[in-house]
C-alpha cells in the first residue's frame, strides 16, 4: 500500500489513503461465494412471537436461508443457563420495537431486503412504557441503583446555603450516528475456522465475544477491522447482530455480509441514553462553594442493564466539603444504551456546568471568576493530588482567545438588531486512564521500524500517534515506520474507548522502542562498534535481517498515588436571534489540558469533532420516540439533524501542552472525551447570557427559545 | 426487490402515452424523494418513466414571462442568471432548500411532487391517512412539532416540504400540464391541495397529466425580497416555518407585496390578507406587526407545534424587515 505521502512529520499516516479511498474498511471486502443478510426487526415493542411465516420468504428469488428462534443454529452459550436475557434468534420475546427476530440470507442484498419484507410475525402484545420520564415517574417502575451513592461532609447541605438553588435538567436519547453504517462480514469454514471483517473499536474484544457464544478457541477466530468509519463508542461491543450474521454464516457453510441501514442504526447499536438529573448547589456569599447534591437517573432497557459516570464530576471538580451524589437507572422498553463520547461523563457536566454558571449569576460573580474561587488543589474525594491540572492558565488563555472582557454578566446586554449575543463557558472532565497493551517491534536492516498492535482506530489517528512516538525515540524518519493495527492475530491491546489508547498502547510503544534501543546498544558494544551506531549498519554487521522484540506494558503504583485526569475548557460565543429563536455558535474556543501532546494535528483533529458533536448535543440532536408505538419517528439523517457546515463556525484549538510527570512515558493523557464533555453547557451559559432564558432541556431548539 | 419495470423516453407524448397505460406507472426525474419513498415501501410503482431525456430543461424568457422546464434542475434554475435578476426569490428559495448535491439533480417538476416528510408517512408500521387512507393520523396526538398550522383536516396535518414552492405562490406562477389530448394551465396556487377528506392527494394533476413548465411573470419584486427559512440548523433541514417575502417600494409606500409561507400548511400558504392590507401602507414595522397578526388568524396549533403560532408571525416580520431593508 502506498500511504507514504507525507507532507510533513505530523501528518495522518493514513490520511492519503482515506481521502483518495484506498482505505478498506469492513464492508468493501469481497470474499468468494459472498452472500448477503438482511435482519427482520419486530414491529411491537413487547410481548412474544406466536408465529412466524417464512415460507413465502424462504421462496422468493435467490434466497438461501432463513433463520430465526424456529430454527436457532447452534451457538453453544446460548444454549446453556444464564448469560444475556435477549438472546437473537433464541427467545421468542420481544424487548424493544425494532428488536431483530430473523435474518434473511440471499445471493444479492436487494434479494435478502425483498425476502425479508416477506416475513410476517405474529405477536402476543403485552403493554409496554418508552417512555422514561413517565417510568420515573410511576412509583411501580423499577429504578435501579446504578452507582454507590456518595457523600462528603453533611448530605444535601445546598439546603441550608446563604445562596442556594435547585434545577433539573433533561437530556434526550442521542443516537451515534456514525457516517459509517453498522455491519459485519463472517466467514465461517469448516473445523469451526472463522474469518470476520468487523466494524469494531476492539479487535481482541470482538474475537473474545464470538467465542464465548459460539465456544470456540480463541485462536479459530481472525478479526480484522483496520478502517473503522466513526465509532463514538457505539462498536465497543459486539452487537446481536453480529451474532446472527456469524450465526448465518455457520449455519448456511457460506461468507454472509451484513450492514444495517441508517434507520436500523437507531434501534440494533445502542445510544446516548436520556437522563433527567437535579443538582441542588450551596454557596456563601462571598462565592465559595458549600454544598453541592447532584442526583441522576439515566435510561436503560429490560434486558440489560447500562450504567455510566454521570455523576463522576460533582464529587472532585470544585473545592467543597459537602458533596452527595446518587445515580439510577430506569428501564424502558427500549434497546439497551451504550457508551457515546463523551459518555456520562458529558451528560452530567452539561447539568453541573450549567448549574455552576447559574450559581455564580445567583451570587452576580463573573462565572469563571467563580470557577477559579472554587478551583480545586487537590482531589477531595479520592484524597490525593492530581498528577497534573493547569486550568487555571486554560481558563486565561480560552478567556483571551474568546475575548472574554466583551462579555456583559448582565444576560442580554450585548445586542444588534434583533441578533443578541452572549458569551459562555464550561469545563470538561474525564479519566486519564492507562491500560495494559503489548507491542510487537521489528527493526530491519532495511532502517525500517514494524510495529504491530490489536488496537483499533475509530478515527482518531492511532497509528499517527504511534509513529510519532517511535520517531521521536528512535530518530527513524516516520515514513520509514509503519504501525499496524486492527488485527486480533497481533499482540494484545484493549479496546479503543475512555480516551485511553495513546496513553495505554502508547506507553507499549515506548517500552518496545526502548527495548529496541538497547538490543542495538547489546549488539553494537557486542561487536565492537561505538554505542551510538546506526542500528542498520549494527544489523549488518551482524547479519540480522531484523530483530524483533514484543512488550507488555502497563502502568505501576503512580495510579495510588495520585489523582489523573484529563480537563478542558469550551468558550463559545453564541448569537441569538430574538424573533425566530435561531441560536448560532458564533465563535469556539477550546483549551486542552491533556498533557503532552503527541501527535498535535491529529490531537486538534479530535477538539474539533468534539466542539462539532458539543453542537450537535446542545443543539440539534435528539431521537424521538412515538411512545404510542415504541417507534423512532427520526430515525434518519434528514431528520436527526447533526450540525452540517454551516453550524460551525472556526474553531480555535489550544492545548496547554504540559507533560503529566506520572501517568506514562510520553506524559500524554488522553483527550477524546474532554473534546466534547462540557461542551453543551457552554453552549447552554452562552444562551442565557444572550438572551436571560435558561435552558435546561436539550438540544436548544428555536421553539425553546420562543417559549 | 419489488421488481419494477424501467422505460425510458425522449418526448414528452411518448411519456404521457406510457403513462396512461398503467395506473401504477410512475415518472421518475430527480428521484430524490421517489427512490427513497420506494426503499421504505410507501410507495410500489409497477413501471418507472424515466423523463430524463425529454426536453423540457429551458430556462427563457418569452413575452414577459419566465418559462421554467418541468425538467430544469434546482441548481440549475437557482443559478441560473436570468433567475437571479428577474426571480431572484426564486433562486434564494431554492438554494434554501436540501443540499447542493440533492439540487443537482432534483428537478422543478419534481419538487412540486414531492411528498410530505411526515415521520409517520414514511414508517409503513405506523397509521397515517396520506399513505393509507383510513389508518388514522400518527401525527394530530403524536409527535407535530413539524406539522401545519393552516388548513389542517381531521384526516392530516402534514405539510408540504418545498422551498420553491413558496416563492413560486408568491410570484404568481402558473402549471402548464399536458395530456394527451392537450395542454392546460392553472394558477401555481392551484396546484397543491388541501389535505381535506382525501389526504392522499396532494395536488392537483390528473392520473394521465404531466407537468410541462412554469410561466412566471415578470415584476417589480427583485430589488426589495427576502426568503426566511427557520430550521433546526443552518442547513439541509426541512423549515419550521419559511417566508417568501417580496416588496415593490416607492418613497417608502408599499406598491405591491407577496408574501407566503412553508412549513405551516399541507401547501404553499400565500398570505392574501397580509398582502391586502399591505398595499398602499407605509413601509414601517408597526404594519408589518399588524400583517402578521392577520396572517395568523386562521391557525391552530397541535401541541408539538404550538410554537409556530408565535415563530410565524415573528418570522413574517422579520422577512420584511429584511427584504425592506434590502440595499
Amino acid at each position: 500500500m502506498e500511504k507514504r505521502m507525507l507532507k510533513d512529520d505530523n501528518d495522518r499516516v493514513d490520511g492519503i489513503l482515506k481521502v483518495t479511498g484506498q482505505a478498506k474498511y469492513f464492508a468493501e471486502y469481497e470474499l468468494p461465494g459472498l452472500t448477503y443478510g438482511v435482519l427482520v426487526t419486530s414491529t411491537i415493542t413487547k410481548g412474544r412471537i406466536t408465529a412466524l411465516n417464512t415460507k413465502d420468504a424462504e421462496k422468493a428469488p435467490g434466497v438461501i436461508a432463513v433463520i430465526s428462534h424456529l430454527n436457532k443454529p447452534s451457538a453453544t452459550a446460548y444454549e446453556q443457563e444464564g448469560g444475556p436475557q435477549m438472546k437473537i434468534f433464541y427467545t421468542d420475546r420481544i424487548f424493544y420495537n425494532g428488536q431483530p427476530i430473523a435474518i434473511v440470507v440471499a445471493n444479492t442484498f436487494e434479494r435478502a431486503t425483498y425476502a425479508a419484507s416477506l416475513v410476517k410475525a405474529t405477536y402476543a402484545k403485552e403493554e409496554f412504557n418508552t417512555d422514561f420520564e413517565k417510568a420515573l415517574k410511576d412509583p411501580k417502575a423499577k429504578k435501579l441503583q446504578g452507582q454507590a451513592d456518595y457523600k462528603r461532609g453533611e448530605e444535601n447541605a445546598y439546603k441550608n446555603a446563604e445562596v442556594k438553588l435547585e434545577e433539573r435538567y433533561f437530556l434526550p436519547i442521542e443516537t451515534h450516528n456514525p457516517m459509517e453504517l453498522h455491519g459485519i462480514i463472517a466467514d465461517w469454514r469448516p473445523n469451526n475456522q472463522l474469518t470476520v471483517y468487523a466494524k469494531t473499536q476492539g479487535v481482541k474484544a470482538t474475537q473474545g465475544t464470538i467465542a464465548n457464544v459460539f465456544k470456540i478457541p480463541m485462536e479459530n477466530i481472525q478479526v480484522n477491522s483496520e478502517f473503522v468509519g466513526g465509532g463514538f463508542g457505539m462498536a465497543l461491543r459486539t452487537w446481536p447482530l453480529e451474532i446472527a450474521t456469524v450465526m448465518a454464516s455457520k449455519h448456511i457453510g457460506k461468507p454472509v455480509k451484513v450492514v444495517i441501514t441508517r434507520m436500523k442504526m437507531f434501534t440494533m447499536v445502542g445510544n446516548r441514553p436520556a437522563a433527567i438529573q437535579t443538582i441542588g448547589l450551596g454557596a456563601n456569599k462571598d462565592g465559595k462553594l458549600t454544598g453541592i447534591t447532584h442526583r441522576a437517573y439515566g435510561e436503560t432497557s429490560t434486558y440489560e442493564n447500562f450504567t455510566e459516570g454521570v455523576v463522576n464530576m460533582a464529587k472532585f471538580m470544585y473545592q467543597c466539603d459537602n458533596v452527595n451524589t446518587s445515580y439510577a437507572i430506569v428501564p424502558v422498553d427500549l434497546g439497551v444504551p451504550i457508551w457515546m463520547r463523551g459518555p456520562g461523563e458529558a451528560t452530567g457536566a452539561f447539568a453541573l456546568e450549567s448549574a455552576i454558571d447559574e450559581m455564580a449569576h445567583a451570587l452576580g460573580m463573573d462565572p469563571l471568576d467563580f470557577r477559579i474561587k472554587n478551583d480545586p488543589e487537590t482531589d477531595q474525594q479520592k484524597n490525593k493530588p492530581f498528577s497534573s491540572k493547569n486550568i487555571k492558565e486554560a481558563y486565561k488563555i480560552g478567556a483571551e482567545k474568546i475575548g472574554w472582557n466583551n462579555r456583559k454578566n448582565e444576560p442580554g446586554s450585548l445586542v444588534e438588531g434583533p441578533w443578541q449575543t452572549g458569551y459562555g463557558v464550561s469545563v470538561g472532565v474525564f479519566n486519564a486512564n492507562r491500560g495494559k497493551a503489548s507491542v510487537k517491534g521489528t527493526l530491519k536492516a532495511d532502517g525500517s521500524l514494524l510495529l504491530q498492535s490489536a488496537t483499533s482506530d475509530i478515527g482518531p489517528g492511532t497509528g499517527t500517534g504511534m509513529t510519532l512516538i517511535a520517531n521521536r525515540l528512535m530518530k527513524i524518519p516516520v515514513n520509514k515506520i509503519t504501525f499496524e493495527l486492527g488485527d486480533s492475530s497481533l499482540p494484545p491491546a484493549p479496546s479503543q474507548g475512555g480516551s485511553a489508547t495513546l496513553s495505554t498502547v502508547g506507553s507499549a510503544v515506548n517500552d518496545v522502542c526502548v527495548a529496541l534501543k538497547s538490543a542495538i546498544a547489546e549488539l553494537a558494544a557486542n561487536s565492537n562498534m561505538d554505542a551510538t551506531a546506526n542500528f542498520v549498519d549494527v544489523l549488518k554487521k551482524n547479519n540480522l535481517p531484523q530483530i524483533e522484540i514484543t512488550k507488555e506494558s502497563q502502568g505501576g503504583k503512580e495510579k495510588d498515588n495520585y489523582s489523573m485526569y484529563s480537563f478542558s475548557i469550551h468558550f463559545v460565543q453564541v448569537k441569538v436571534h430574538s424573533l425566530t429563536g435561531v441560536v448560532k455558535v458564533s465563535k469556539i474556543v477550546s483549551v486542552g489540558d491533556s498533557g503532552t501532546i503527541v501527535s498535535p494535528k491529529t490531537a486538534r483533529s479530535q477538539m474539533l469533532g468534539g466542539a462539532v458533536g458539543g453542537i450537535g448535543m446542545a443543539l440539534t440532536e435528539e431521537s424521538i420516540i412515538d411512545h404510542r408505538y415504541g417507534r423512532y419517528i427520526n430515525n434518519n439523517f434528514a431528520d436527526y439533524h447533526v450540525p452540517v457546515n454551516a453550524d460551525v463556525p472556526e474553531i480555535d484549538v489550544n492545548f496547554i501542552n504540559k507533560p503529566d510527570p506520572y501517568i506514562n512515558p510520553m506524559g500524554a493523557k488522553g483527550m477524546g472525551e474532554i473534546a466534547l464533555i462540557g461542551f453543551s453547557a457552554a453552549v447552554a451559559n452562552a444562551v442565557f447570557n444572550a438572551t436571560g432564558k435558561r435552558i435546561r432541556t436539550l438540544p436548544i431548539t428555536p421553539d425553546k427559545i420562543l417559549a | 426487490m419489488i421488481n419494477f419495470q424501467y422505460l425510458r423516453t425522449t418526448t414528452a407524448k411518448s411519456a404521457i402515452a406510457l403513462l396512461v397505460k398503467d395506473k401504477n406507472a410512475k415518472f421518475l426525474a430527480g428521484g430524490t424523494n421517489l427512490i427513497d419513498l420506494m426503499k421504505r415501501g410507501v410507495t410500489a410503482p409497477e413501471k418507472l418513466i424515466d423523463i430524463n431525456h425529454v426536453p423540457l430543461k429551458q430556462i427563457e424568457q418569452i413575452g414577459n414571462k419566465i418559462h421554467i422546464g418541468a425538467l430544469a434542475s434546482n441548481s440549475a434554475v437557482a443559478d441560473h442568471p436570468l433567475i437571479k435578476e428577474k426571480l431572484p426569490l426564486l433562486s434564494w428559495a431554492l438554494q434554501a432548500g436540501a443540499s447542493a448535491q440533492l439540487r443537482n439533480v432534483a428537478t422543478v417538476g419534481g419538487n412540486m411532487m414531492q411528498r410530505t416528510r411526515c415521520g409517520y408517512f414514511y414508517d409503513i408500521e405506523m397509521p397515517c391517512n396520506k399513505r393509507q387512507p383510513g389508518t388514522g393520523c400518527g401525527a394530530i396526538e403524536g409527535f407535530n412539532r413539524m406539522h401545519a398550522i393552516f388548513g389542517t383536516s381531521e384526516q392530516c396535518i402534514a405539510v408540504h416540504p418545498s422551498d420553491m414552492c413558496v416563492a413560486l405562490v408568491a410570484l404568481d406562477a402558473e402549471v402548464v400540464l399536458a395530456n394527451a389530448k392537450g395542454e392546460r394551465k392553472i394558477s401555481f396556487k392551484d396546484f397543491h391541495r388541501l389535505a381535506g377528506d382525501t389526504p392522499q392527494l396532494d395536488n392537483n394533476l390528473k392520473v394521465d397529466e404531466m407537468i410541462i413548465r412554469l410561466e412566471i411573470p415578470v415584476n417589480n419584486l427583485a430589488k426589495n425580497y427576502h426568503y426566511l427559512k427557520v430550521r433546526d440548523r443552518a442547513s439541509y433541514a426541512f423549515a419550521l416555518v419559511s417566508v417568501a417575502a417580496a416588496l415593490e417600494i416607492s418613497n417608502n409606500k408599499i406598491i405591491d407585496v407577496r408574501l407566503a409561507m412553508g412549513g405551516v400548511a399541507h401547501k404553499p400558504w400565500r398570505l392574501t390578507a397580509s398582502e391586502n392590507f399591505l398595499k398602499g401602507k407605509e413601509a414601517i414595522l408597526s404594519n408589518f406587526e399588524q400583517a402578521a397578526q392577520l396572517a395568523m388568524q386562521d391557525a391552530k396549533g397541535f401541541g408539538g407545534n404550538d410554537f409556530k403560532l408565535k415563530l410565524a408571525p415573528n418570522t413574517i416580520i422579520e422577512a420584511l424587515n429584511l427584504a425592506k431593508s434590502k440595499a
